[in-house]
């Protein structure tokens, strides 16, 4: 890794980790009565540990010049070995305060294992963690290819990821020592927010350069939303954690924003969030992967475009669907409404495009488990986004809101859109990465996928009972006008519900441990012992695409 | 200077409707511009490429 830095980048390196550890060392010395002093430590320990890989491997000889004929790989590798590790700590911890539902001592009465710390270690580790980190190593990965240039220097992408990382680790950790600005997505406080800004900034300028040296004339459609990805999740960052902290040595910080001016923001951001960063970039994939893996260009080039302008336009207002019957301006809640519902467009646009690009090639969606992932997404893509819209109707949302059923929808998307979209180009990169003919174990894959799609169903079933069942109880008036349940009548009522929802998300864990055991083996190049199907092998080698691709277009 | 809430409601019932509806022209138009055609097709396919290197 450090050994395809030049002289001059791990200089700058060791200049960069330098600096970093004496920002830690101020914040440890600020901080040292709060627990800013703890994140000081932690930043400290990171800056040396990258010092001591740079200093290691300071000596080696230069790069060899001929790397320059060669795409720069290592930090796409790196990005997904981390987001699979993410993906388990995030699913776990996830999985861990479903059981905390199911049967609250499970927080053996330590303050940090507590609901309401663990939630954000789970949200944050799958959404950032895992989705950030497989947007960073695949943006990588699709810039290069789609501009046919390589990255324009060595070290910016490493910083670019690894310090990224340290805004996650951050994150995480601070939740544990009671470390939030309590807003939700964007709990981390004012310092590591400020650290991902300057990271953000990077990874920007980073894609706007290599943009800028490519050969193909236009941009290809997934580096549009990539971009939009990028640029809107900076300006949403900065917007939404404008605050003012207690002092230097305190983590504690207080918003810009007060009231409903306050929840509108948070919204206006929580609401992109969805849009930007589990939406956008995750159809960059999608228009690179799926084409590509199938052997057919998307169907409507055309039609990319209009979603694209689509989704980004009308997003942008959707965000006060989330705070309806409150304090907001009845007109402000209708307008989110109506962008909601528009949304519909653009959103079905593109699942209908990616299911048509697959007309023609419906026999490796049979056979092939990592095609099938990909295909799976883009349904799931067209169903969350139906019934988000739905849902973002006023009477509907009266029913839906504050019950389980927003939990049911989120998951919907975020394990069968987000993470089967991302689980199926890690697939489908891991094997071109490494210069392996396919995966380990393609029926590994399989296993993988049917874990996936179970775990998926049993737990978006399972929420959107619970969450009628409750909604329905909460308006439920007997003869007399009084409500009819008390509070704890609808918990009674949810218990079944939570056991159900805690097994489908123990089978999707199940799913990524064995994804990451397939993939560790693909990595060290074992060979597999399961005899291999003649379509797999055709399927996973990217140079063997567009001749599959030319024998289906010439039979049209 | 303070923004009035009947002001900002106007501006979002005039000038934000006309602008979105600009945008939605504009979009459309440049997408069935009879001659961005041939550049589309060719973006759709240059994914699919020989070989896995850089040009520069």
């Amino acid at each position: 890794m450090i050994g395809q830095l030049t002289k001059g980048e791990r200089q700058l390196a060791l200049v960069i980790l330098i600096f970093l550890g004496l920002v830690g060392l101020a914040m440890a010395a600020g901080g040292r009565h709060d627990p800013l002093g703890a994140h000081g430590a932690l930043v400290i320990v990171c800056a040396l540990a990258g010092l001591m890989a740079v200093i290691a491997a300071y000596f080696d000889p230069e790069p060899d010049p001929e790397r320059l004929d060669r795409y720069y790989d290592d930090p796409s590798k790196i990005g997904i070995v981390i987001a699979m590790i993410w993906v388990v700590v995030g699913l776990f911890v996830g999985d861990w305060v479903a059981w905390l539902l199911v049967n609250p001592d499970l927080t053996f009465d330590a303050g940090w294992a507590s609901f309401g710390r663990l939630r954000p270690v789970h949200t944050t580790s799958v959404i950032f963690g895992f989705g950030g980190n497989a947007l960073i190593a695949t943006s990588f990965y699709v810039m290069q290819r789609t501009s046919r240039a390589r990255l324009p220097d060595q070290l910016s992408p490493l910083f670019v990821l690894f310090g990224y990382n340290v805004f996650c680790l951050l994150a995480v950790s601070g939740y544990l020592i009671g470390v939030t600005q309590s807003k939700e997505y964007a709990e981390p406080e004012w310092y590591a927010d400020i650290w991902l800004v300057i990271v953000w900034v990077t990874y920007l300028v980073l894609y706007l350069r290599t943009l800028a040296r490519r050969k193909e004339p236009h941009i290809y459609v997934a580096n549009w939303y990539y971009l939009a990805f990028i640029v809107v999740v900076a300006m949403l960052h900065i917007v939404n954690n404008l605050a003012v902290p207690v002092s230097l040595g305190h983590a504690k910080s207080y918003s810009l924003f007060a009231g409903v001016q306050d929840a509108m923001t948070e919204w206006w951001y929580g609401h992109n969030a969805v849009a930007f960063f589990l939406t956008a970039g995750f159809l960059g994939m999608m228009y690179y992967y799926l084409p590509v893996r199938a052997g057919r260009p998307i169907f409507s080039y055309r039609l990319s475009i209009i979603s694209f302008w689509g989704i980004t336009f009308f997003y942008m207002w959707a965000g006060s669907h989330h705070l309806h019957y409150t304090a907001l301006p009845q007109w402000v809640q209708t307008l989110g409404m109506t962008f909601s519902l528009m949304l519909l467009v653009p959103s079905w646009a593109s699942a209908t495009n990616a299911l048509l690009t697959l007309n023609g090639a419906w026999h490796k969606v049979r056979d092939d488990a990592t095609l099938r992932f990909m295909m799976v997404a883009a349904v799931f893509y067209g169903l969350t986004t139906f019934e988000g819209s739905f849902m973002a109707i006023r009477p509907v949302n009266s029913l839906s809101h504050y019950t389980d059923w927003t939990i049911g929808h989120v998951h919907a998307g975020a394990l069968g859109w987000v993470a089967m979209i991302t689980f199926g180009s890690i697939y489908a990169s891991v094997p071109w990465l490494w210069k392996r003919e396919s995966m380990y174990s393609p029926r590994l894959v399989e296993a993988h996928f049917w874990l996936a799609l179970t775990g998926t169903i049993v737990y978006v079933m399972a929420m959107w009972n619970s969450g009628i069942v409750q909604g329905l109880m909460w308006r439920t008036y007997d003869d007399s006008g009084t409500l009819a349940y008390s509070f704890l009548d609808t918990v009674i009522a949810m218990h079944p519900y939570y056991i159900a929802r805690a097994v489908g998300g123990l089978l999707f864990l199940i799913g990524a441990l064995i994804g990451c055991y397939n993939i560790w083996m693909t990595i060290r190049g074992v060979p597999s012992a399961a005899p291999r199907v003649a379509t797999d092998t055709a399927a996973e080698s990217p140079v063997a695409v567009p001749a599959g691709a030319a024998a289906f277009r010439s039979g049209e | 200077m303070t923004i009035y809430h009947d002001t900002l409601v106007w501006l979002a019932k005039s000038a934000g409707l006309f602008y979105l509806m600009g945008l939605s022209l504009i979009v459309l138009i440049y997408t069935y511009w009879p001659s961005n055609k041939k550049r589309f097709n060719e973006a759709a396919e240059t994914i699919f490429q020989d070989e896995d290197k850089p040009c520069r």
